[in-house]
Formats: C-alpha cells, sequence, structure tokens
C-alpha cells in the first residue's frame, strides 16, 4: 500500500531502497549521507535486514560486495571523501559484475572542502575515477520524490545488468523536505536477478545472455563459483592475453552502454521548437526549470533538457531534444563538466556553459542574470 | 590416476598452481582442507556452505584452486568482503586466507575491527615476513634489521605480534602454527571450524625464492630446517610468550580460546 510522507531524498532513498528489497547496508558516517544511514539502522533490521557501521568506506563497499554475493540486495552510501575511499571497490564491483547501488550525495570539494553545503563537482569522480575500461550507470534525481522512484530503479538496472549502479544526489537534495509517494513492493515493478539456466558443472560465471550481462550464482548455492577480480573468461579462470582480456572489457563497456535504453531517461520540458536549450540536472536543474519558465514569459522560445541518468550520456536523447535550438547553455553548479560531453556530442551547435558556483542552490536570478548576456 | 582425497575440494584442471618449490602456502592449504574435510565427513559442515575469501598476493592465490565458493578480491579487503557475506548469510561457513601483508598490513584495520566485533569468521594468515608475489619488499611481520628490496639497509621496524593485537580485540579463538607443523595447522583449523565468533589461525610458512634468497639461504630445504628449529611448539602458551622474534623464535600453540558470542548473536542474527 501507498502511503505520503513528507521527507528529504535522503530518506526517500533510504524508503525506494527497501520497497525494492534492500537487505544489506553497510557504511560509514560522512555528512551528507549519514542521516540516510541512520535512518536504515532503525528502519531495516524491523524487516529483517542488516545494517552495519564498518570501520571505513573501503570495508562498507567491500562488505557491500560480499554480501550481494551472498544473495542480498546490498547499498551503501557516501559523499565525495568516503567515495574516493570507495573507489578501488567500486572498480571490484565492476569486474566482478556485482549488483549493488552505491548513494553519492555530493558536497563542496576538495578534500574536506564544505561537508554541509551543496555542488556538482563529483559528476566525473562516479563515471571515471577507477581505473581500466569500464562504464557505469549514474542516476541523478531532481526532487525527493524522484530520489524514491531512482532508488527503485537503481536497483532493477543493477540486477537486470549484473553492475553495481551510483544514485548521485546532493547535499541540497538530501536535506529539502517535500512530499513523497511512497509506494508498497508489490505496487512497483522489481527486475529480479537471473539465476543459472545450467546446472552446476555447466554453468559460467561471466558468460553474457544475449543482452551481454550474465546470470548470477551466490555463495551457498552449489555452484562452486569464483568470483574473480584477475581479468578473467567466462569461467572467471585468470588469463592475460589480449584477446581474452579485450573481449572482456569491451563486452563490460558495451554491457551499459547497448542497454542504455533501460538506463537513459530525460525530462523534456518546452524544447520542442525552442531557440534556446538549458541543459541542467539535479537540484541545479530546478532552479534552470524557474529560468526557463521566466525566460518564457519573456517570450522567449526556451527550453529545459533533464536527464535522469547522467551516464552513459545519452547522446541521442541530447540532439533531438536540441534540434531546432541555436544555442545550448549547460547549467552546472561547478566549473563546468557534463558541459564537455555536450559540446562533444553537439559539435556544431553552440553550447555555453553556464557555471555558478553555489554551496546553497545556484539561484535562478543567478543563472538567468548568466544566460541573458547570450540572448 | 587415482585420485587424492582432497581432490573434490580443489579445480584439479587449474592445477599446477603458481607457488614455487618449497614453499609453504600449499602446505598450509592441504592441511586446511584436511581438516575442512573431517568436519564434511562427520557431517558437520556442507560443502556447499564453504567460502574461501581471500585478497591478493602469492597466498590469495588459493581462492582460484578451491573447489568451493570463493572470492580473489582485492588486497587487503577479504576481511569486510567476508563479513558482508557471511551477515547476507549466516548459513556460510566463511574462510579468509591472506598474506601477512593482505591481512596485517593493508588490511590491518579490517582485521582490528573485525576481531574486535567477534565477527563469525575464520582468518588464516600465512606470515612468511615478506611482500612475495611483488618480489621481497619489507612486510608488517619482517624481522627488525632483515634486508628486504625495500630496505636495503636492513628493516628499522617492530614486527608486529598479529596473536597479540587480535586477541586483545576479544577474538574468541587465536592460535599459531608453521607449515613445518602441518598436524597443528589441521588441528587449529578443525577446531576453529566448530566455534562461533573471531577465530585466528596464524602460520608461519617458508618462502625460499623471495625471502630466504634474499637473506642467503640457498636452499629451501634449509630456510624450511631453519623455521622448524625456530616453531617450538607448547600446549596453553600464554600471549607473553607470543612474540615473533626471528632470533630466539617463536612459539607454536592455542594462545586464546574463548566461547563469547559471535557478532551474529550480538546482532540476534542467529
Ligand atoms: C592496493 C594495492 N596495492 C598494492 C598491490 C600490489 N601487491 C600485490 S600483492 C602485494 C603484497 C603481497 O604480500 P602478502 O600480502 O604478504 O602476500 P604474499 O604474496 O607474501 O603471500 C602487493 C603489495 C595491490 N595489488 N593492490
Amino acid at each position: 500500500m501507498s502511503r505520503c510522507e513528507y521527507i528529504p531524498a535522503n530518506i526517500a532513498i533510504a524508503e525506494g531502497a527497501m520497497a525494492a528489497g534492500l537487505s544489506f547496508f553497510a557504511g560509514y558516517p560522512i555528512t551528507p549521507a549519514s542521516d540516510l544511514f541512520e535512518y536504515l539502522a532503525e528502519k531495516l533490521p524491523e524487516r529483517g535486514g542488516v545494517v552495519v557501521q564498518f570501520e571505513d568506506e573501503i570495508g562498507s563497499i567491500n562488505a557491500v560486495i560480499g554480501a550481494a554475493w551472498a544473495g542480498a540486495k546490498a547499498m551503501t552510501a557516501t559523499s565525495g571523501p568516503g567515495f574516493s575511499l570507495m573507489v578501488e571497490g567500486l572498480g571490484l564491483a565492476i569486474m566482478t559484475e556485482t549488483p549493488l547501488v552505491l548513494v553519492d550525495v555530493m558536497r563542496a570539494g576538495p578534500s574536506t572542502g564544505v561537508p554541509t553545503k551543496t555542488t556538482q563537482s563529483d559528476v566525473y569522480q562516479v563515471r571515471f575515477a577507477a581505473h581500466g575500461e569500464y562504464s557505469v550507470p549514474v542516476l541523478v534525481p531532481w526532487s525527493a520524490q524522484e530520489a524514491f522512484d531512482l532508488a527503485v530503479k537503481a536497483f532493477n538496472i543493477a540486477e537486470a545488468l549484473r553492475t553495481p549502479v551510483i544514485l548521485l544526489t546532493d547535499a541540497a537534495l538530501a536535506h529539502t523536505w517535500e512530499r513523497v509517494e511512497i509506494k508498497g513492493h508489490d505496487e512497483i515493478e522489481i527486475v529480479k536477478r537471473r539465476p543459472p539456466c545450467n546446472p552446476p558443472e555447466k554453468f559460467k560465471l561471466y558468460e553474457p545472455c544475449k543482452d551481454l550481462a550474465p546470470r548470477m550464482a551466490y555463495f551457498g548455492e552449489g555452484y562452486g563459483i569464483l568470483v574473480e577480480s584477475l581479468a578473467h573468461d567466462e569461467e572467471g579462470y585468470y588469463s592475460p592475453n589480449t584477446e581474452a582480456y579485450e573481449r572482456l572489457v569491451r563486452r563490460l563497456v558495451a554491457k551499459i552502454e547497448r542497454n542504455s535504453h533501460l538506463i537513459a531517461d530525460n525530462e523534456e520540458y518546452l524544447t520542442r521548437g525552442a531557440e534556446y536549450v538549458i541543459y541542467a540536472y539535479g537540484s541545479t536543474a530546478r532552479s534552470a526549470y524557474a529560468v526557463v519558465k521566466e525566460l518564457r514569459r519573456e517570450g522567449l522560445r526556451v527550453g529545459l533538457f533533464r536527464p535522469r541518468a547522467l551516464w552513459p550520456f545519452d547522446a541521442e536523447g541530447l540532439k533531438k531534444a536540441t534540434e531546432s535550438a541555436k544555442k545550448v547553455f549547460v547549467v552546472e553548479n561547478n566549473l563546468g563538466k557534463m558541459v564537455r560531453e555536450v559540446e562533444r556530442v553537439l559539435k556544431n551547435k553552440e553550447v555555453i556553459p553556464i557555471n555558478v558556483i553555489d554551496l546553497e542552490v545556484p539561484p535562478p536570478d543567478k543563472i538567468s542574470e548568466e544566460i541573458r548576456r547570450w540572448l | 590416476m587415482s585420485a587424492h582425497p582432497l581432490d573434490k575440494y580443489l579445480v584439479t584442471k587449474r592445477l599446477p598452481h603458481i607457488w614455487c618449490p618449497g614453499c609453504g602456502i600449499g602446505v598450509a592449504l592441504a592441511a586446511i582442507l584436511r581438516a575442512i574435510d573431517r568436519r564434511v565427513r562427520e557431517g558437520a559442515l556442507k560443502p556447499e556452505n564453504l567460502v574461501m575469501v581471500t585478497g591478493i598476493g602469492c597466498t590469495a592465490r588459493a581462492a582460484i584452486y578451491v573447489s568451493f565458493d570463493s572470492a580473489h578480491t582485492i588486497h587487503g579487503r577479504a576481511i569486510p568482503f567476508a563479513s558482508g557475506a557471511k551477515l547476507a548469510n549466516p548459513k556460510l561457513e566463511v574462510m579468509v586466507l591472506g598474506g601477512d601483508g593482505d591481512i596485517a598490513g593493508i588490511g590491518g584495520n579490517h582485521l582490528l575491527h573485525a576481531a574486535r566485533r567477534n565477527m563469525d569468521l575464520t582468518v588464516f594468515m600465512i606470515t612468511n615476513m615478506v611482500y612475495a608475489m611483488t618480489g621481497g619488499q619489507v612486510a608488517p611481520t619482517t624481522p627488525t634489521g632483515m634486508y628486504t628490496t625495500t630496505t636495503p639497509k636492513g628493516n628499522p621496524e617492530t614486527p608486529v605480534n598479529v596473536i597479540k593485537l587480535v586477541a586483545y580485540q576479544g577474538a574468541n579463538y587465536v592460535a599459531r602454527a608453521s607449515t613445518t607443523h602441518p598436524a597443528l595447522i589441521e588441528r587449529y583449523t578443525y577446531r576453529a571450524l566448530g566455534m562461533e565468533g573471531f577465530r585466528f589461525i596464524e602460520i608461519i610458512s617458508p618462502c625460499p625464492e623471495i625471502f630466504g634468497r634474499h637473506i642467503g639461504f640457498r636452499d629451501p630445504v634449509e630456510l624450511y630446517e631453519e623455521i622448524k628449529k625456530k616453531s617450538k611448539y607448547k600446549p596453553k602458551p600464554s600471549l607473553e610468550e607470543s612474540d615473533l622474534d626471528w632470533e630466539r623464535g617463536w612459539v607454536l600453540g592455542e594462545f586464546i580460546e574463548r566461547n563469547e558470542p559471535g557478532y551474529l548473536k550480538r546482532i540476534g542474527r542467529v
């Protein structure tokens, strides 16, 4: 049964994860993600789940990976400094194709930065910080309701593609209280992990199905699985030859990129026939939306393109939404990050970075002031 | 060729293993498997519930040779990975096997806290006193004064006494064995597998190729004899006797045996 509550995004994510079937959470306290952890510490054990505070974020992410291999739907949550510590573990999850959800609540960096305030400066960190070849889905809600919905979606992608998924929010969203419809477990679509279709002696843990994602057996099911961090063949055997390595990393990347229809999802507001399109995501998109309305009132044909997934980058979606646009403004609460992707994709268009650093959320008037210079 | 009785616990098609002639890791693994086999034959353990989690290093490669569920993860992180697996499914019998660098160096913080939690795991640490896989750098267990490739003038540091470290945190079982005494490894493993909480077994093991050769032992047998000579078994030794001292040798035995509730019990999971 669904119910409505007045909660911030951190709590909405916790509720979304529980609705999706979360059974294991490991974490380490960090502002602005701690209250998500604290909320689960109270609620998840009541539902039979486990919540543990580990000695650091390294321990947390590795425990989450171990729990996933024991059959759990597992999650951790952190912010920039903690994400930095989790990066090697994230690489392990990618290499071993472990389904899990990693929530990253952005604050202001580098280093300890401004722990309690927001920016959007980690949109590259979450996508590129680990070493080696990979691709990883990154979802970016702009409201508490969407935080709930995307938490469910994050688990579904993780299970469908046997991959870690990053749910990226920020300090502003984390603590902005809003009305959220909390749907029950039976009211949402749940994607199940694909079990082996072969007996143990024939089952290969890394053999892809048609969609490039492999099936999964857990510890304790009698399959004698090997979770392997070394580059491996379909059976999980270490293989230092170019052919097997290339096959593996091409598949790891293609598994995400070719299934982007499961991930990509954009909200478009008045983009059809628009002369100007604003590209914005997360909390900043809320102000960008206000700017679009303001400029529309003045008769300017402005639209908003708001991706709900930053990565993989939905080039086709963006191209379509900006077909009529003369100028594309990329509004970010950082010194210019996703704008590089937008420029790469829209080579023949004028792409203008609008970088408004604001530790709260960039207010509409600061954004429109910048944009007006180009109109 | 008739099968070895332990073959069922190994992925025999992946043999021969990578360990050098004279290395103790295979001896340790065989003794651990014998203890597992005894528990299985007694009906106390189901092979499908066994999980071996390792990090990275020569020792950690053991995970790729066992036929039951295993994970070969990243350097130093086997203990939290294993903790997550055990917490998610308490039925599993989760073991960690690692080198002294893996467990007590880069993974030292996880070791400390898993022991403090009395996490329901059995951790085996192979003490070869060197970083073997990477070619002979100083380990947290390297004796003071000894040459390694990163302490060419001799190790200025004091080796860690992991027995005390783990014992003082409240682990349920703390023992030290040596690959020169495989029967002890088997006995301690057998015992550990019947317990709850955190169980820690240090296994002294010769690394003739990377450790022995660098300090002047020309032949694996020489190093083996030296380690055998330095290893003295004692029933019920005290923690005061647990130092790892290259000059005076070290004591093998069961330092701690307690029956405190393991972590799962403490959080009401069993
Ligand atoms: C994060 C990280 N740092 C360094 C390494 C390189 N490395 C691989 S094994 C190893 C140490 C091996 O020593 P030990 O853990 O004692 O195991 P042994 O090989 O002696 O069994 C190191 C430093 C790594 N794999 N990952």
